[in-house]
């Protein structure tokens, strides 16, 4: 397990420097002058001009100039935002909760309606039940998800008003920040204030529900294929069989010996699934005005705010590149078959 | 029934079979399309993919209007069905442009965008992977280590990245997708190329004296050519919805220029009062992804038996 580790981590450091490598020359490849771009001004005061060459560390020879990126990095200083001022770890701190959030819940409603649907299709195969799952979840793996979620917008807010347009809730509510999750700041805020917070917690339930199924339509997609083909190869097992033989319950043989290890294979596509949830979640957030780092993001890009793009784009990478990682190593212990290979 | 069986009684019925069956041996393309046919789903994504096809390259003279013209008494107005005239058939966008046009125009956009994005990682990436495969440890490690890196990132972020870079615009937007989509080709190519190299046929080859060149194109590719055809019509529809999402985003296809993606992008102001500005664009490219997808499904049944487990 140790050895496997060190493998993984061995790959996981130079694709984390390869990053560093991109997000650094994201700012020096630019076309014209950078600062220029920066500053949004044509004519620039030539000594301020260098004075800014030399507060970016632009002056430098470019391997330098890397060290010294890397060397910021390493003291945790990720630049500030030309607009805010603000830093962009502060920024990125106080946003990255809505996503995680909004991330979270999409998948689990991935996970609960990919699974149950293509463990159907698998049982029912041929049936007119599998060829419907099936094709719904081609459909869903086809959806441009930035107009699934306008058309959902359509039906259920402004159609049937069930639902709220946009943002994490209602601003009646008064729900000071705590854990960044708006679920649990707002219940907390309702138990801790009841009359003045009176459906607060409904209130942010709402408000995730369309972004939670936009976000998690691709993933439940591919989750659904991909548990109806593993349980498909695993219904095949001689253990299933016996399972059958012995005059187990079909449910009891299906969900309990079948499912476990026709999950392996589904647990490797969540790890993928992190990578379409977050490049999902810039789409997303943009489509219902949620405050998270998707949309900062695009934000920053509009308004050529370079370290946030840079620094945004390192940070989401090393999440993502990270959950990766913690996902080889849940799938070695799930399956230490794994461990051996190679 | 045992082996002995066939041996005893039908090993000359067998042989003769054999040799009938070589003898009347359709052409592969014969062969291909009865495969190929058998999945309706895939007929029909192909059906659709031609008209739609049909439709871009002919797009001057089947569109009603021109895509960019304004008719400023017509802001906003419904499709035929919803209490419009068939003047406009699908209606008119916020500047009273005419939205059937605009999709008909649209569909060249993204038909262009998909074949050129595939194309710009296809030769390249193809190219890479059996350099890769036919490369010592350190260049194979070297490139490979590389495409893991792009690989870390989200498609669309990488995109968005590469545009922020190069800024936004048609051709940037084909650039960046054609770069999301490299790593793959590589991989593939790569893998299939690793199995073939150790088959006697290639043995042959280069103990006759082909040299790398011809062994990596002329004798090795053609028989990667299966997965490689079936992943460019995955990554030909990846294209489409990553060219109206980047759209969409404002980092695409500029306005007034006709592209799905970027047709919706001001949609979202309108929701409450003109559904069809929201809906059809949209459906457009669902049903143009999905077709392909369709399509993708059918040519790997028909090309390559092994993948058939994957779905």
């Amino acid at each position: 397990m140790f050895a496997y580790i060190l493998k993984r981590l061995g790959v996981l450091i130079p694709t984390f420097f390869g990053i560093t490598l991109l997000t650094f020359s994201l700012i020096r490849l630019i076309p014209g002058d950078p600062v220029e771009v920066m500053m949004g001004e044509r004519t620039l005061d030539p000594a301020v001009h260098a004075a800014a060459l030399t507060r970016l560390g632009l002056d430098k020879p470019l391997p330098i100039q890397y060290f010294n990126y890397l060397s910021q990095l390493a003291h945790g200083d990720l630049g500030a935002s030309l607009k805010t001022q603000a830093t962009v770890w502060s920024e990125f701190k106080v946003l990255f909760p809505a996503t995680l959030e909004l991330a979270i819940v999409a998948l689990l409603f991935a996970l609960v309606v990919g699974m149950v649907a293509g463990v159907i299709a698998a049982v029912k195969r041929g049936t007119f039940a599998d060829h419907g799952v099936m094709t719904i979840a081609l459909a869903g793996y086809s959806m441009p998800i930035f107009w699934w979620g306008l058309l959902l917008i359509l039906v259920f807010s402004v159609g049937l008003g069930w639902t709220p347009v946009s943002g994490r809730l209602d601003l009646v509510f008064d729900v000071p920040p705590q854990t960044g999750f708006m679920l649990i700041d707002a219940w907390r805020a309702e138990l801790a204030d009841p009359i003045n917070n009176k459906g607060a917690l409904w209130d942010a339930v709402r408000h995730l529900i369309l972004p939670a199924v936009v976000l998690g339509t691709i993933p439940l997609a591919v989750i659904a294929r991909m548990t109806r083909s593993s349980m498909l190869e695993v219904l095949r097992e001689d253990y299933v069989r016996t399972a059958r033989a012995k005059g187990l319950s079909p449910a009891r043989v299906v969900f309990v010996h079948a499912l476990r290890n026709a999950l392996i294979p589904v647990l490797t596509v969540i790890g993928l699934q992190v990578g379409t949830l977050m490049g999902g979640a810039v789409l997303t957030e943009t489509i219902f005005s949620w405050p998270g780092i998707g949309k900062w993001l695009i934000d920053a890009i509009g308004r050529r705010d370079y370290p946030v793009v840079q620094n945004g784009i390192l940070l989401i990478a090393t999440l993502v590149i990270l959950t990766n990682f913690l996902v080889d190593i849940l799938y070695g212990v799930a399956n230490p078959r794994i461990l051996h290979q190679r | 029934m045992s082996a002995i069986d066939i041996n005893a009684s039908g090993r000359a019925s067998a042989v003769n079979a054999e040799l009938e069956a070589v003898l009347a041996h359709p052409s592969p393309l014969v062969e291909f399309w009865r495969a190929f046919s058998k999945n309706k789903g895939a007929v029909a994504g192909l059906a659709f993919m031609l008209l739609i096809a049909v439709l871009a390259v002919f797009a001057p003279w089947v569109a009603p209007h021109d895509p960019v013209e304004q008719f400023r008494d017509h802001f906003l107005q419904p499709p035929v069905w919803d209490g419009g005239t068939t003047q406009f058939l699908f209606g008119t966008d916020e500047l009273g442009r005419d939205i059937l046009s605009r999709l008909i125009h649209g569909a060249r956009l993204s038909l262009l965008v998909g074949l050129v994005s595939v194309l710009l990682a296809l030769v390249p990436g193809v190219t890479l992977g059996l350099v890769a495969a036919f490369s010592g440890k350190v260049v194979d490690g070297l490139i490979m280590r590389l495409m893991d890196i792009m690989m870390a990132l989200p498609a669309l972020l990488l995109a968005v990245a590469i545009i922020a870079i190069l800024g936004p615009g048609l051709r940037n937007a084909m650039v960046a997708i054609a770069l999301v989509s490299l790593p793959a080709y590589v991989r593939l190519s790569r893998a299939s190329a690793m199995t073939e190299l150790s088959r006697d046929y290639v043995t042959a080859a280069r103990l006759s004296g082909a040299g790398r060149l011809r062994l990596m194109f002329v004798t090795v590719l053609p028989n990667c050519m299966a997965p490689l055809i079936v992943h460019a019509t995955m990554s030909f529809s990846a294209a489409i919805l990553e060219i109206s999402a980047l759209g969409f985003l404002g980092l695409g296809v500029q306005p007034p220029l006709p592209e799905w993606g970027t047709m919706l992008a001001s949609a979202r102001d309108y929701i409450e009062r003109a559904w069809w500005v929201v809906t059809l664009p949209g459906l457009t490219i669902l049903l143009s992804v999905l077709a392909i997808n369709l399509m993708g499904d059918g040519l790997r049944d028909a090309l390559d038996p092994k993948l058939k487990t994957a779905s």
